[in-house]
């Protein structure tokens, strides 16, 4: 079981072996890496030669001396050049679409946090303010508002595919987990942000759903006052509710994200349920399942088919 | 899943590995595509939809009925949904919880080692239920319309008080035509044919049995009071006659029990004491 093996250490700390399969022999590996989207990453022609010129002639080459204080080359194209299994098709995107979701949400979350007072006298009005005078102010807001519908469905849309594809199998269980427990954690971030508006609508909401949240199990009773900061709604609810909302969850949402992906790059995706590997002869297979490998195998091949 | 069918579902995995293509570029491009996809839809629902504001929070209004974020809307729905109040407990604890946990565990009890969704009808139709399931009462959720709605035609003089009873929480111990929970207190579709105005109002300052008083109502809002009992007044059932009864004339009444002045417009009615007992008895 070779998949077992390659587990125990982390990629990013083996260097790669000269003749790894995923670095000398792939033609576009420097081109493709030289169009990446980080300005800083470490390029060089292949890791072999690297680790010859980042040795030699570390001071002529800015790439090289960053990579060899970093070593991250050997990561970098172990990220990037991993395969993924053939039949891999859009509903794999749905994951990272999350993830850009919660980037957009943190970023204008950054930039209403500049404006925004979390106190129940002002908090209403600096919110007028952001809305009415700053530039872009109901736009970002806007984006924010929105952003938090979408990267719900998202989230249920890629649990859901997750769930059809039975991706949560051996040996991906705990990724599974974790993705419920960010689910968990967005859905406390739809109700924590629903308060910080403060208008009626928010505020009423707000306080039937702690209300609610108290009535739960066991934890339901301190859950609420620790929601409320006491047993009624009073002046540093919104305060914590703010913290919540831009602190503790967020940092929850982030460390969890990095677990998911983790493991997502460790495990590898998974593939396309109906694909089989074509080493047992074909009469195994019923035909309906036949067919449709067939042509999502053909998409596969062409590499960016449509939208399936 | 036995340790044969997972050494054999590592060995097929690590085959399709084999033959797929590099995550670079080719996921990377459908995903950049998508997160192209996903900010677009963002900024075009910011631009096209907005963020209006809502009136400031005012914890002293009490009449205010809350709506959720949408997507909260399956489980208020499902508060609604539940009506007996033994069981809102469960809607409120039981389900949600036992849904986390379940969802939580999936990986644990699911120990079928087959994973395409054809071959596993069970799990697939369980999953397609669920979305079916939260799907409706989401639905049922956005179309519930506002809980402080009544959606009987009133004359337009009564507009204001059908306005007072939909904020006053009226909805959630009576109904109104459609609207509102049928018990635990009585029907109040055709109350004005049932009680006379003076015995209405003092119902509702007195609240008998469960009924909270509206006594302070009368006393700091005594048009909101008169809007109400007036518009309580005109419900007889048939819509059509109220509104033309009501147009014929106007009458002022002296509320029994307060010192609000309390305006009703339906002629038929006067407050006579004994009413006003047996209406109090009947109203909760």
């Amino acid at each position: 079981m070779p998949d077992l093996q390659k587990l125990l250490p982390p990629p990013m700390r083996r260097p790669p072996k000269p003749g790894h399969p995923n670095g000398a022999g792939n033609g576009d590996a420097p081109a493709a890496l030289k169009n990446g989207d980080e300005p800083e990453s470490p390029v060089t022609d292949n890791p072999g030669k690297r680790l010859t010129t980042g040795v030699k002639d570390a001071p002529a080459d800015l790439v090289g001396w960053v990579d060899e204080r970093m070593g991250a080359t050997s990561f970098l194209t172990a990220m990037l050049m991993r395969k993924i299994p053939k039949g891999t098709n859009w509903f794999y995107t749905l994951g990272s679409a999350t993830l850009f979701a919660f980037v957009v949400q943190a970023i204008t979350g950054v930039f209403l946090a500049m404006y925004y007072t979390p106190s129940p006298v002002e908090a209403y009005a600096s919110i007028t303010h952001l809305t009415n005078d700053v530039f872009l102010g109901e736009f970002v807001r806007g984006m924010h508002k929105w952003g938090a519908s979408v990267m719900v469905i998202l989230i249920f849309v890629h649990m859901a595919r997750t769930f059809f594809f039975g991706a949560y199998k051996y040996p991906r269980e705990i990724n599974w987990v974790i993705g419920v427990v960010l689910l968990i954690l967005t859905m406390t971030m739809g109700f924590t942000g629903y308060l910080l508006p403060f208008d009626q609508r928010s505020y009423w909401a707000t306080i039937v759903g702690v209300n609610i949240n108290g009535t739960g199990p066991l934890v339901g009773p301190y859950l609420s006052d620790f929601l409320r900061a006491g047993p009624e709604f009073g002046a540093t609810t919104l305060q914590r509710f703010y913290a919540i909302h831009m602190l503790l969850v967020p940092g929850a949402i982030i460390a969890m994200i990095g677990a998911h992906l983790y493991l997502v790059v460790k495990m590898g995706t998974t593939a396309p349920p109906w694909l089989r590997a074509d080493r047992k002869p074909k009469e195994s297979r019923s035909h309906e399942v036949d067919a449709i490998a067939n042509g999502d195998g053909a998409n596969g091949s062409s590499g960016n088919g449509a939208a399936s | 899943m036995n340790t044969r069918e997972k050494e054999e579902y590592l060995r097929e995995y690590e085959v399709l590995k084999k033959k797929g293509k590099p995550f670079f570029p080719y996921a990377i491009m459908k995903d950049s595509v998508m997160a192209c996809v996903v900010v677009a839809v963002i900024i075009f629902m910011s631009l096209y939809l907005g963020a209006e504001q809502g009136p400031k929070a005012d914890p002293t209004t009490t009449t205010y009925v809350p709506r959720p974020e949408w997507y909260f809307f399956f489980l208020f729905e499902l508060l609604r949904v539940i009506k007996p109040p033994e069981l809102v407990p469960i809607a409120t604890i039981g389900v949600p919880t036992i849904a986390m946990v379940l969802l939580l565990l999936l990986p644990f009890y699911d120990r079928n080692p087959e994973r395409n969704p054809l071959k596993r009808p069970i799990a697939s139709i369980a999953g397609i239920m669920t979305i079916v399931a939260m799907a409706f009462l989401t639905f049922l959720g956005a179309n519930a319309g506002s809980p402080t709605d009544i959606e009987i035609d009133v004359a337009p003089e009564y507009e204001a008080g059908k306005l007072v009873a939909a904020q006053s929480g009226c909805l959630a111990c009576h109904q109104f035509g459609e609207n509102g929970n049928n018990g635990p207190g009585p029907k109040l579709t055709e109350i004005g044919a049932r009680l006379n105005p003076a015995a209405i109002a003092r119902s509702l300052e007195i609240g008998p049995g469960i009924m909270p008083s509206y006594a302070s109502m009368a006393e700091d809002e005594p048009e909101k009071f008169s809007d109400l009992v007036a518009f309580l007044s005109s419900l007889n059932g048939e819509e059509e006659v109220a509104a033309s009864e009501a147009s014929t004339t106007d009458q002022s009444v002296e509320s029994a029990g307060g010192d609000a002045a309390v305006v009703e417009p339906d002629a038929g009615s006067s407050a006579d004491g004994a009413g006003a007992t047996t209406g109090s008895g009947e109203t909760p």
